[in-house]
């Protein structure tokens, strides 16, 4: 316990880091995430292919070789002047952003087809349709499951350790360096759950706020 | 191509498609021309740094690290099936000695990030015990305490989404508790639960490259000896490339699975009465599935 009040700071800085990570790469996420899942479902073929084959080479990509390319691989093709911390969160986001898509993606089905339909039949085009009728609903249905992909995403920070970023996880490996190990793991794991915990209990005020009964 | 979102398209919409359709092409086929000019231009296509894929001890060497790669997934994938029933019995149990704890061990596996599970043993045992475990099992171990958890809250939802009037009839002539849930309950959750129960086994194999982190010899981590060669132009990307795509062709196989099984059990379908009985009118499956 002693080991942990001593190295308090260490503890907020990789907490700092871990949620600066979180929060920049949940942002390039949820944004390129939205447009993703709008080009998915879109009219037009050569929007919804790639965005559809992006989805699936995420999914089946580690997240481990995709840090192990933007952030190794960065400097190889002259993409200079970005840190350790810029190329983690670039690979977190588009590793990401794939999973919001699908989150989202599966919200747009769970809107009622009578919904879009009533749309079309008003004369809404499909950029209206979507914007106005579809998304607004389908975003709230979708606060749940996109809650457990930001959860996963925050967890997921943790890979960075292995890329030399200084989050929370590393604080184990700078604890370890002076034999302290056992209470840098337990005062880790700690973070994360109340991190973790906080999370799931703040999103599950946010689904009772927005959630409706259909 | 019309769904439920737009309408089969007139004229004008044609004409828009055809431009949004020009534009999308432009635009991806901008990104992959910029790409491919930066690999090009950084010599990245450069024979010497591709050279490396005919030799034959580098062959092997990927070999053994790709086998090294299915051993903890096939491990992993085992005991955190075990570990899953456990747990989710644990979390049905009537009684809150056994339920209460097996709760707790989901919900704080759950919160934990693999790499801080597969921390655990690599760096504790060693002040602990003070002799070091096999790197393959601190890998098995951090996949298995933290997929055993998901798989355990897939269980009980597959359980509890069996209608009640299952566990009455079984009670009714006769079961016990534990003979309901093993001749009863489990199955048809596990029938249900199939396509997700695969899904987190590709969560599985993909997390194995988690083990790279902590210098267990898999897949990734022979590539990057590779990239240590300077005879080959260090070829990092080369080298993610080419790993990245033997992890995608893995992944999707065991993807592909999933939705070969999700479309099969389509043909399953609940009767209003909330009964699970496979359509009569098709052909009965084989007996061996």
């Amino acid at each position: 316990m002693d080991v942990i009040i001593d190295n308090a700071d260490r503890f907020w800085v990789g907490m700092q880091t871990t949620l600066s990570l979180t929060a920049a790469s949940a942002l390039v996420a949820l944004v390129l995430g939205v447009i993703l899942a709008a080009c998915r479902v879109s009219p037009v073929p050569s929007l919804r292919l790639p965005a559809a084959g992006f989805v699936n080479l995420m999914q089946n990509l580690p997240l481990t070789v995709l840090f192990f390319l933007v952030v190794f691989g960065a400097p190889k093709v002259d993409i200079r002047g970005t840190s350790y911390w810029t190329r983690a969160v670039i690979a977190l986001g588009l590793y990401t952003a794939a999973f919001v898509c699908e989150v989202v993606r599966s919200g747009i089905n769970t809107v009622p087809a009578g919904q879009a339909e009533a749309a079309r039949a008003i004369g809404l085009g499909f950029t209206q349709n979507l914007r106005l009728v579809i998304l607004p609903q389908a975003l709230r249905s979708v606060v749940g499951p996109m809650a457990s992909t930001l959860i996963a995403l925050t967890k997921n920070t943790s890979v960075a350790v292995g890329f030399a970023v200084l989050e929370l996880t590393s604080v184990v490996n700078q604890l370890n360096e002076t034999g302290d190990a056992v209470p840098g793991l337990f005062g880790v794991a700690l973070c994360y759950l109340i991190l973790i915990l906080a999370m799931s209990w703040v999103f599950e005020l946010v689904e009772r706020k927005v959630a409706f009964q259909r | 191509m019309s769904s439920v979102l737009f309408d089969e398209p007139g004229p004008a919409a044609r004409r828009r498609h055809a431009i949004l359709t020009v534009l999308g092409l432009v635009v991806v086929g901008f990104f992959v021309f910029v790409a491919i000019g930066r690999l090009h231009e950084s010599g990245q296509f450069e024979g010497r740094r591709w050279e490396w894929i005919q030799y034959e001890g580098i062959q092997r060497n990927l070999l053994a690290g790709f086998v090294a790669t299915l051993k903890a997934f096939g491990l992993a994938a085992v005991l955190s099936l075990v570990l899953g029933v456990i747990l989710a019995i644990g979390r049905l149990s009537p009684r809150a000695a056994v339920r209460w704890p097996a709760t707790a061990v989901v919900t704080v596996f759950r919160a934990l990030p693999v790499v801080v599970l597969m921390f655990f043993p690599y760096l504790g045992a060693r002040s602990l015990i003070g002799t070091s475990i096999p790197l393959l099992w601190c890998v098995v171990f951090g996949l298995t305490v933290y997929n055993g958890s998901v798989l355990a809250e897939i269980f009980r939802a597959g359980v509890l989404a069996v209608p009640g009037g299952q566990a009455e009839a079984a009670s009714a002539i006769g079961l016990t508790r534990g003979q309901s849930l093993r001749i009863v309950l489990f199955p048809q959750a596990v029938r249900a639960m199939l396509p997700t129960i695969i899904s987190q086994l590709v969560v599985v194999l993909k997390d194995t490259a988690l083990g790279f982190v902590i210098g267990y010899q898999e897949l990734l981590f022979e590539g990057q000896g590779i990239t240590d060669e300077s005879r080959f132009g260090r070829p990092i990307i080369p080298v993610a490339l080419v790993v990245g795509a033997i992890y995608v062709v893995a992944c999707s196989l065991l993807s592909l699975l999933a939705t070969r099984i999700e479309r099969r059990s389509g043909a399953i379908r609940r009767r209003p009465g909330g009964f699970v009985d496979p359509i009569p009118d098709t052909a009965p499956a084989p007996l061996a599935s």
